[in-house]
């Protein structure tokens, strides 16, 4: 006779607290197959023009595909790249064609066996695509071809720059310290950035190891690990001089990227903080962040600063861009599709939305927005694109080398200790 | 006293009498209790008790969610989390709005709830005005305060109004405060619910014992304090033990609010389970198993011992 009173006590305790551990649980899509070959297609648009875009990409496709059916949604970035892709991947019903992320991500993917190699079947493409498939590649084979690739630079706010009397834009990083205390002086908050989720902070450093370090020690130390280069300890004490000249907005550490007016990107687009640094991508979000909804005219952009006295190369850039890769079950009709997203019609077609820069060549003179163009002439002129750090290490690095570097610019930590997250992140692998 | 308690069922299951049954009718006894209890057990199993093992399994490997389970590394998870200093503040995050929940929202809710008891004008409207935080979503309610107390917001320019602008504050971008301040949202937001369960409680406190107090010149503050306070104690437990376990797992507000920071000021288990475990589902596993390990332990003894008596007399009327 055990104690019932118990055992419901327990269960009852049990299920209470168990409800945290089940939030681990995954969903998979079902996949119909009945005759008719069809195709599932998931990308991170979830706005016009870009998603009405796809959409129409995919209805274009079953024209000229009978028999062939393309269901096409698109997610948010985060939900898509964390959860929901990689649930479906481990349950192995996953989507035909999908977002797939640069550097480490595509890395994992291709490694665990989840990713067609279209090395051969699409080497026309590759071939037309030139060097930004680089990032896509795992041991020398395409795992996954970029639509999209941009490099970061400043967004600013050209009104309040010449307010306060600058009338270029810095080139180099006593020029920028120049530009942000005579903002301060106009009554500015010179530098807009979200260090609530981190990432937008950490590309700080992220610039500064581009300065402090050459091109051969990133070429060579991102891939295997090793930070022992004492230019990885300088690129903080380079983020900490700067931060110690307070060039960010009030309660920078509380502050978003991306959500809202009070975001970083929304003090941007309201005048609220001169300049933002950013991705390709920030003219769409400071555009949705206006009250009329519209990029405003003030903005411009201005490549990162080049840092006197250090190793770097100041001709090299930090940039990223997104990807579809096909599923290794999937039927073949998914790498035609993938073929029709990649050609110079689509890609033309993708750089008048101005959502993006495209990676086709013959696209390029498609893109009418000026400061994407800056963009695009400013990747061109680059002598080598590093991918974004953290993408570049892998998805196991992100937070903790992310929390480090806010931590310093928080005064909380030291420029060794983001080498040392560096390490022992690399360590637990 | 409670010794007496406790074992009550027992004596009461002992000598059973009832009578000897037909094996027909225990077949179908046992087929009624499959029948309806069968559903929600295989739900129960499936959707709780699994992936708890599951979750157990995966900490026990270097895993990043995409390939076979295959690098074993026994605790290596655990020690890895419990070094970690972002975790172990995390840990003290949560105990310190577990403590301050009770300390702080407890007395407050039994005080309201006693004001709110009396006859008055208008107690209707007080009442469902203090529950309007808990009904709304989390979300909406902790965007609500991140706008409000954005250095940019409406607080700080409400102070600046009244003359208090040396007051204003980055309030969640501070990290000397932001856990207190976070602290405040929460209490916004849960006393609501704290105040009706004691309400509903004080409706269990019988009138006579007052009335008596009255009679024999008691204050209304002593009748509170000796006689409605002590009876409405196994509402203040259940209360309790709801505020400790829901402070343990807290997780929405402040993904929504602060996502843990400034440098880990409002982190607590949960975020932190999220945030670190990203790309790496073997070690988010193990912190999972630690957060569910501290919650048992906190609710078996919980239960054990500030609960036993009112479980104990629970289980009697069950029998």
């Amino acid at each position: 006779m055990m104690n019932k009173t118990r055992i419901i006590r327990v269960s009852a305790i049990a299920a209470a607290t168990a409800l945290t551990i089940g939030g681990l649980a995954a969903c998979s899509p079902a996949e119909s197959n009945d005759g008719d070959v069809t195709i599932t297609w998931w990308h991170n648009a979830t706005a016009d023009p870009q998603k009405a875009l796809w959409e129409e990409v995919a209805a274009e496709f079953e024209d000229d595909h009978p028999g062939v059916s393309v269901e096409v949604t698109g997610y948010q970035n985060e939900d898509l790249q964390r959860t929901l892709i990689p649930n479906a991947l481990a349950s192995g019903d996953a989507p035909d064609i999908f977002m797939v992320w640069p550097g480490g991500e595509v890395r994992s993917q291709a490694e665990a066996g989840h990713l067609k190699d279209l090395t051969s079947v699409l080497s026309d493409t590759i071939a037309e695509l030139g060097a930004t498939v680089n990032p896509w590649q795992v041991d020398g084979k395409q795992y996954a071809l970029p639509y999209t690739f941009g490099i970061e630079g400043f967004w600013y706010n050209t009104e309040l720059f010449s307010e306060a009397g600058i009338s270029t834009p810095p080139t180099t990083l006593p020029e920028l310290e120049d530009a942000v205390s005579k903002l301060k002086a106009a009554g500015t908050a010179p530098i807009a950035v979200g260090a609530a989720d981190l990432w937008p902070a950490a590309h700080w450093w992220y610039q500064f190891a581009l300065a402090a370090c050459s091109t051969d020690t990133l070429k060579s130390a991102i891939p295997a690990l090793d930070f022992s280069d004492p230019c990885w300890v300088e690129a903080g004490e380079l983020l900490k001089d700067f931060v110690d000249t307070e060039p960010f907005q009030d309660g920078f550490l509380a502050t978003t990227g991306q959500q809202g007016a009070d975001s970083s990107a929304g003090l941007v687009a309201n005048g609220n903080a001169a300049m933002e640094l950013m991705g390709h991508w920030n003219a769409g979000q400071i555009g949705s962040l206006t009250p009329d909804q519209t990029v405003p005219e003030f903005l411009g952009w201005f490549p990162f600063v080049s840092v006197p006295g250090t190793a770097g190369d100041p001709t090299i850039t930090m940039g990223g861009g997104d990807g579809f890769g096909v599923y290794k079950d999937a039927p073949d009709e998914a790498v035609e599709l993938l073929k029709y997203i990649m050609s110079e019609d689509v890609q033309k077609r993708f750089a008048a939305t101005g959502a993006g820069i495209p990676t086709h060549p013959g696209a390029i003179d498609s893109v009418t927005d000026p400061n994407l163009k800056l963009i695009a002439e400013g990747l061109a002129e680059s002598s080598y694109v590093q991918l974004w750090l953290d993408s570049d290490l892998g998805p196991t690095f992100g937070t903790p080398l992310n929390q480090a570097i806010v931590n310093l610019m928080a005064g909380q930590g030291t420029p060794e200790d983001i080498v040392k997250t560096l390490e022992d992140t690399a360590a637990a692998l | 006293m409670s010794a007496i308690t406790q074992e009550g069922p027992a004596v009461i299951a002992g000598p059973s009498p009832a009578p000897r049954r037909p094996a027909k009718r225990d077949s179908r006894k046992w087929l009624e209790i499959g029948l309806l209890a069968g559903p929600a057990l295989i739900v129960f199993v499936g959707f709780v008790i699994l992936p708890v093992v599951l979750a157990a399994v995966y900490s026990f490997f270097n895993w990043n969610g995409l390939t076979p389970l295959e690098r074993f590394i026994g605790f290596d998870n655990y020690v890895r989390a419990f070094n970690d200093p972002v975790f172990t503040k995390a840990i003290g995050n949560n105990f310190i709005i577990a403590g301050a929940s009770i300390l702080i929202q407890g007395p407050l809710a039994i005080l309201v709830a006693l004001l709110l008891n009396r006859r008055m004008r208008g107690r209707t409207l007080v009442r469902a005005a203090i529950f309007v935080p808990y009904v709304l979503a989390e979300v909406i309610a902790g965007l609500s305060w991140k706008l409000l107390l954005s250095p940019r917001g409406g607080v700080n320019a409400a102070l600046e109004a009244v003359g208090l602008g040396d007051l204003t504050q980055p309030w969640l971008a501070n990290p000397e405060i932001a856990l207190w301040v976070m602290f405040g949202i929460l209490t916004w937001k849960y006393l609501g619910l704290a105040i009706l369960l004691m309400l509903a409680g004080l409706q269990g406190v019988p009138q006579e014992l007052s009335e008596a107090a009255a009679i024999d010149g008691a204050g209304w503050w002593q009748t509170q304090w000796n006689i409605t306070v002590p009876l409405l104690g196994p509402t203040i437990r259940i209360w309790a033990f709801l505020s400790i376990i829901g402070s343990l797992q807290l997780f929405d507000m402040v993904w929504v609010t602060t996502k843990g920071g400034p440098i880990g000021a409002t982190n607590t288990m949960a975020v932190y389970m999220i945030q670190y475990g990203q790309g790496q589902p073997g070690f988010g596993s193990a912190v999972a198993v630690i957060l569910f390990f501290i919650s048992l332990v906190i609710a078996l003894f919980y239960q054990r011992y500030a609960m036993r008596r009112d479980l104990g007399s629970n289980a009697g009327r069950d029998e």
